[in-house]
């Protein structure tokens, strides 16, 4: 599910049954860094996992967005496999703490 | 006078035990002389089977330690070579798992540029590939117009203040690199902070459906976490030079097709009615 910004993401969240969330900072309308404070406040949706991907390859802004709940953040350009490998150990700790 | 007796009587003592220590070394010489003796006679009259069992026995040890020092030598020659096949193996596997991590990607964009035929969506997959995936921070796509033979920009990322240029087919290096099919590639190690020259780009990847080009990528700069172009931006130009074309051309042609259709159901209901 595709979201063209944090408030159309904010919406869809109500909406649909997610089980993770990609976000990037830089995004129209609401960034990627206000949407995952809002999400970690939000108490229906606060437990998803938040991956950011982005541009923004500064320290500060990797430990701001890890700081605001963020359980990844992948600096761009992506290599796919460790996207995939991000997005797996995620789910692995999830499932795992889920038990 | 005392002192006299006891003086005298003092080296009659020292004397006295000189005499024992002389005695007692005549008879540790004596005893020394015997052993020796018996040594020899044992020596010569030892059983020369014996010995030659005895010699046979240290020439087995002396060769079986020859042998055993063979073996060391080839069992260090063999961990040396297995050491280096280690390390070999070590290598492939670091080689095998970037071809995978590279592949992986190659397949991602390959899977996106051809999941639509939108014109529009198509040019977003080709953005969303050149910035998610080989790091371009700066650049446009440029699409030949058939009527002029020019090169026009029709999509950017920070760009916007060259949307309008045209660049001739044959001018410049993205008129030559659209002309020729050619890719081109500098280092980014020209200073990407300055601003951008559009006629200099760090990059130019015509976009070609077999020797036709429909158009070119340009990139002017990468993010500044991307050092330069790897061996996967290659492979992933050369995927975009093919499938990016492939997949404008034709959505343009679903689009026009589509359009076509609109306009002949829109004539032929205006017939029938």
């Amino acid at each position: 599910m595709e979201a063209v910004d944090g408030v159309d993401a904010l919406k869809k969240l109500q909406t649909f049954k997610i089980d993770m969330i990609l976000v990037d900072i830089n995004m129209p309308v609401m960034d990627g860094l206000k949407l995952v404070s809002l999400v970690r406040q939000d108490p229906k949706v606060k437990h998803l996992p938040v991956i950011i991907i982005t541009t923004e390859g500064a320290e500060e802004d990797r430990s701001r967005g890890l700081a605001l709940g963020a359980n990844a953040y992948i600096v761009k350009p992506i290599q796919a496999s460790q996207l995939l490998k991000t997005i797996n150990e995620i789910l692995n700790n999830n499932n795992h703490h889920r038990k | 006078m005392d002192d006299k007796k006891d003086i005298f009587r003092k080296s009659e003592d020292f004397l006295q035990m000189l005499q024992k220590t002389r005695e007692f070394t005549e008879e540790l010489l004596k005893e020394n002389e015997r052993l020796r003796f018996r040594l020899a006679s044992y020596e010569q009259n030892q059983d020369p089977s014996i010995r030659e069992d005895h010699q046979r026995k240290i020439q087995e040890l002396v060769e079986k330690l020859q042998d055993l020092e063979e073996q060391k030598k080839l069992l260090e020659l063999r961990y040396r070579q297995v050491e280096e096949e280690n390390k070999d193996f070590a290598h492939r596997y670091l080689e095998i798992e970037e071809q995978n991590n590279n592949l992986a990607n190659l397949y991602v964009a390959s899977y996106q540029l051809h999941s639509t035929l939108d014109f529009n969506e198509v040019m977003r997959i080709v953005m969303e590939i050149v910035i998610n995936l080989i790091g371009a921070e700066t650049f446009c796509i440029m699409l030949v117009d058939e009527k002029s033979s020019e090169l026009k920009i029709v999509t950017n990322e920070g760009l916007d203040e060259f949307k309008n240029e045209r660049i001739q087919m044959g001018s410049g290096i993205i008129g030559q690199a659209a002309k020729s099919g050619e890719s081109y590639y500098i280092n980014q190690e020209v200073d990407s902070l300055n601003g951008v020259d559009f006629y200099h780009p760090l990059a130019c990847i015509p976009l070609k459906i077999k020797e036709h080009v429909i158009g070119v990528i340009a990139i002017y700069r990468l993010f500044v976490q991307k050092e330069g172009f790897t061996a996967v931006d290659y492979e992933l130009f050369s995927l975009l030079a093919g499938h990016a074309a492939t997949a404008i051309f034709s959505s343009r042609l679903y689009s026009q097709s589509e359009r076509k259709l609109t306009t002949i159901q829109g004539f032929l209901d205006l017939l029938t009615n």
